[in-house]
């Protein structure tokens, strides 16, 4: 099956690189700019898997993971946060509110590509 | 002859009688049933009834008239002062006081200087007093063995010096057996009790035989006084001599209280301070019983031994024995000799403490000689001293009666006694009532008062009978009139007692207030004055203990205990306090406040508060009060308000400091936070483009069958995204420098317009490209001249018009630049008709890394350091750089540079 991707990035050349780096990979894609266009994007598009940026106008990485997260019904969506800022504590943060992974940026594309993969298959 | 062995035998019996009843007395406190009752205490109070009284009232009488009654009237007016004395008592029992020398030393900071004062005064002053009682049993002898006194017989054939050894041997084993002075005297209070009975019955019964006896009653007596003059004169009062008669009663009202003997009896013997409710109407009822029979006798004598040259003072003896009724005579002997005995055994026993605790023990402390470290119990030589002390005073009565005797009636040297005692007054009252009374001030009134009484009583006592020089009376010291020793300062017609009495008070009062008010208390000091004045007021337990603070250990303090008291003693009276504190043990007892206290007072009752002070302290780490101990009990001396006043102050500053630091530390940590995230930022700044360009670079690389347009696309990214990390990281150095202080600047005269004009050109193009119109509007050339650093007015200038062309809309964007010459400083504008600005951006904007919400879109092109940077330098020229905007109404950056002063001088003036 074709597993559809979710990116939530504001910046574009980021979001032209990963657009890139996932259809390549077979996957279905679409993009959101910012913290609510991604939630009204999961709706409408109801991806498998959602690339999310932490720090994005409107409504946050962690904002957006926390009301995805307080929804059961969505319970099968996986969540890979991306983020510039590689502080210890904004991981743990991460992954406490339900992240499935959590990566920073720069990121290596063949390490991203495996971790996505990973998770969408271990789901 | 018979009547010297019955003298003998009833004077024996007389005083073993009196020693049986000192030992039942003991014996029955020791078993905790005191027989000292409110009539027993009132009865001993009469221990003031002397030989004096017994002899000397009659005499007096007969020179005097009614003046005699002035001894008696002073104490009757004194103790009905009863809040005076229950203070007095009061303040005795909660500082455990032994004699007056330690409630005046005690009360101004237990002083051993002023104990010692204190001691001499009273020795000195009481040993007419007690020469007195030797001369006045001396005379009763020699009326009974019908012999004239001869003073001129040498001293080992002397009657009177083996009456006086006779009275120290009596009083030391009447007195000193036990040792502690706190614990009270009880058998010896019975004794003087029952001394008073006797003379009191002894005196009333001749009383009654001559004037019912020999005479027909009170009328009759005074009917036949009638017939002689100079006999009526004694019946009335005398208004001329008004002013002996309050001196008399003020100085004898002063004696009950503070002779030492009264000191002892009434306050340090006191055991129920109700039992003072009984002395108020029992003892002036007894000094009027003793009267009554003075003014018949007197008369009676007159009438009876009509000039055969009789002394009046021996008449209680010689009416009895000129009608041959010897028993009487003899009881009248017996009643003389039960006063001059219960005086001189109170009397000694008081000053021998005083000597002992006041002056032997403070000099012993200092000396090498007596190594008190190695002294396993002291109380033995406490005990000798005691001894001694009682021995030498009664030698110094002696020696006095031998000196000046003669040249008195008893009731003139009684009162020298008296006039000296009275020097205690002003210290004791305003030790008692007056908080503001310094140790200072007490030592010069009492000196002076005491050098005064010296100067004009005591040495004149010693002229008068030939011992010194009369000419420092006659023609004054060293020839000068004004220092005539009984008419100082010229004030002559006063009778001796007045004269002397006024000038010494009037020294001793003067100086003790003037110096007083003048000196400053230390704070022991301060802290007893609270605790004296206001004894009713503070619980002593809960002050005391509050007080106090330091280390000390049990075995030291009970090893002094034991020094000075005896194993013994030490030992019972620990158990004692242990029980009290429900210590089974008190090896078990731990070193804390309360048993340093109970130690000092234990110390305090057998040699003195102020020695037992330096004892104590010697074994005892004490740390010194702590002020704010102090405030909570001196809160009314004034020099603790001076505490108070620099403690508030020091507490104010010290919040002040904390309050100045807990800002400091604010500031620090709020810096701390701003370079943290300062940091955050400038890492997530820098990774951002980054990750495009990693991201993108891996992509090309592992794809190398990508399309040419997708590889060109990826580069142009690429370079774009380096170019903008280039910039980054120059701004974030740019702004480093700037806000280290370290850029270089290199300032000159700057022409703004010729600024604005080239930055214009330098971004013609991105003008063009996105097709905004540029309009300027600039003053003509040189008069917008500044000093400034022309690039960084050039990087502020193109900051700000990129910024402009970045928000205003493409195709109808326009940005119009104005520069302007206004007052002392050229102002800039910078206008766009983009979306303008929300009000709570305005400041935002201008912070690192801030940019306004919808700068997001266009991101690459703007770091978020232009303004800040922007605005260091503006400021760095001593300008300001702000915005003024509402939102859809686009935005005008302005900034302003100062014209230099030396442009504008006729601008300034105008």
């Amino acid at each position: 099956m074709t597993y559809k991707i979710l990116i939530a990035d504001d910046e574009p050349n980021i979001v032209i690189s990963l657009e890139f780096l996932m259809k390549k990979e077979g996957f279905q894609v679409a993009v959101a700019n910012d913290g609510e266009e991604a939630l009204a994007k999961v709706d409408s598009f109801k991806p498998d898997l959602l690339l999310l940026d932490v720090m994005m106008p409107k409504k946050s990485g962690f904002e957006v993971c926390e009301a995805l997260r307080a929804d059961p019904s969505r319970a099968g969506l996986r969540i890979v946060m991306l983020t510039a800022k590689g502080r210890q504590t904004e991981v743990a943060k991460g992954l406490a509110i339900g992240a499935d992974a959590y990566i920073t940026k720069p990121f290596s594309t063949k390490e991203l590509v495996a971790k996505v993969r990973s998770i969408l298959e271990s789901a | 002859m018979n009547a010297s062995w019955v003298v003998a035998i009833l004077s024996t019996a007389y005083l073993g009688l009196l020693f049986a009843i000192a030992r039942f007395g003991d014996a029955r406190a020791d078993a905790g049933k005191s027989i000292i009752s409110a009539n027993v205490y009132a009865l001993s109070l009469a221990v003031y009834c002397t030989s004096w009284t017994f002899f000397g009232s009659v005499g007096r009488a007969t020179s005097g008239g009614l003046s005699f009654l002035t001894i008696y009237l002073g104490p009757t007016l004194m103790i009905l002062c009863v809040s005076i004395i229950v203070k007095m008592i009061r303040i005795s029992k909660s500082q455990r006081i032994t004699s007056i020398a330690d409630f005046i030393a005690s009360r101004y900071g237990k002083s051993q200087l002023l104990a010692g004062l204190v001691t001499v005064i009273a020795v000195i002053g009481v040993v007419p007093y007690i020469a007195l009682q030797l001369k006045a049993i001396s005379a009763s002898l020699d009326i009974i063995f019908q012999q004239t006194a001869a003073a001129s017989d040498p001293w080992w054939r002397d009657s009177t010096f083996a009456i006086a050894a006779v009275l120290a041997v009596f009083t030391i084993l009447f007195g000193t057996r036990h040792l502690d002075a706190t614990e009270r005297h009880e058998g010896m209070v019975a004794a003087i009790a029952f001394d008073s009975v006797v003379k009191l019955a002894a005196f009333m019964a001749v009383g009654i035989f001559v004037t019912y006896g020999l005479f027909g009653g009170f009328p009759d007596i005074f009917r036949q006084a009638a017939d002689f003059p100079e006999l009526t004169r004694l019946m009335a009062l005398d208004e001329t001599r008004a002013g002996t008669w309050a001196s008399l009663i003020l100085v004898s009202g002063f004696a009950i209280l503070f002779l030492p003997r009264q000191f002892q009896i009434m306050v340090v013997e006191n055991v129920d301070e109700g039992h003072l409710r009984r002395a108020v109407w029992l003892f002036p009822l007894y000094l009027l019983l003793i009267n009554v029979f003075v003014l018949p006798l007197a008369i009676g004598g007159l009438l009876h031994f009509d000039g055969r040259g009789v002394n009046p003072d021996t008449f209680v003896l010689t009416l009895p024995l000129s009608q041959g009724a010897e028993g009487l005579a003899a009881f009248a002997f017996l009643g003389g000799l039960s006063a001059a005995t219960g005086m001189v055994i109170v009397e000694t026993i008081a000053l021998s403490t005083m000597v002992c605790n006041d002056l032997a023990m403070p000099w012993l402390l200092r000396s090498q000689w007596l190594n008190l470290a190695e002294k396993k119990d002291l109380s033995g030589i406490l005990l000798g001293i005691r001894r001694g002390a009682i021995a030498l005073i009664l030698l110094l009565g002696y020696v006095y009666f031998r000196a000046a005797g003669e040249a008195y009636a008893l009731v003139g040297i009684g009162l020298i006694s008296f006039t000296a005692v009275a020097q205690f007054a002003p210290a004791m009252f305003g030790g008692m009532y007056w908080k503001a009374g310094t140790r200072v001030g007490a030592i010069s009134g009492l000196v002076a008062g005491f050098a005064v009484w010296l100067y004009t009583l005591l040495l004149p006592s010693f002229a008068k009978s030939g011992w010194i020089s009369r000419s420092f009376m006659d023609q004054g010291l060293w020839g000068w009139p004004w220092l005539k020793a009984q008419a100082l300062f010229g004030l002559a017609g006063l009778d001796e007692i007045t004269h002397s009495l006024f000038w010494s008070l009037f020294a001793n009062i003067g100086l003790y207030v003037g110096v007083s008010l003048l000196s400053r208390p230390g704070a022991v000091e301060a802290s007893q004055a609270e605790r004296f004045v206001d004894v009713f007021r503070y619980d002593q337990r809960a002050t005391e203990n509050h007080l106090w603070r330091g280390k000390a250990s049990v075995e030291e303090l009970v090893a002094l205990l034991e020094r000075f008291l005896g194993p013994g003693r030490a030992h019972q009276q620990l158990a004692a306090y242990a029980s009290s504190r429900k210590v089974g043990d008190w090896r078990r007892l731990s070193a804390d406040a309360q048993f340093v206290q109970f130690a000092e007072k234990q110390l305090a009752g057998a040699i003195g508060s102020a020695s037992a002070r330096v004892m104590v302290s010697s074994v005892v780490e004490e740390e010194a009060l702590g002020l704010d101990e102090v405030l909570d009990i001196l809160d009314e001396a004034s020099q603790v308000r001076a505490y108070s006043r620099e403690l508030e102050r020091k507490s104010r500053e010290l919040e002040a400091a904390t309050a100045e630091l807990r800002e400091a530390n604010e500031r620090l940590r709020e810096l701390d936070r701003l370079k943290d995230d300062f940091i955050s930022t400038v890492t997530h700044e820098l990774r951002t483009p980054l990750t495009s360009i990693r991201a993108l670079s891996e992509m090309l690389h592992d794809d190398p069958r990508l399309e040419l347009a997708e590889r060109m696309r990826f580069l142009g990214i690429i370079v774009a995204e380096t170019e903008r990390l280039t910039r980054l990281i120059n701004q974030i150095l740019d702004l480093a420098k700037l806000e280290s202080g370290q850029a270089e600047w290199m300032t000159g005269k700057v022409d703004i317009a010729e600024v604005v004009r080239e930055s214009v050109n330098s971004l013609e193009k991105l003008f063009h490209d996105k097709q905004v119109a540029v309009a300027t509007d600039l003053p003509e050339e040189g008069a917008a001249v500044v000093l400034a650093d022309r690039d960084r007015l050039m990087q502020v200038m193109i900051n700000l018009l990129s910024n402009a062309v970045k928000f205003v809309p493409a195709g109808e964007g326009e940005v119009r630049v104005t520069v302007r010459t206004e007052d002392a400083e050229v102002r800039v504008e910078v206008a766009d008709n983009g979306p303008g600005l929300a009000p709570g951006d305005r400041d935002v904007i201008f912070e690192k890394f801030r940019q306004g919400g919808n700068a997001l879109t266009d991101k690459p092109q703007g770091t978020g350091l232009g303004l800040p940077i922007s605005r260091q330098i503006v400021e760095y020229f001593g300008g300001r750089l702000w915005v003024e905007s509402q939102p859809g109404q686009g935005a005008t950056f302005v900034f302003t540079v100062p014209l230099p002063t030396r442009i504008t001088p006729e601008r300034k003036t105008t």
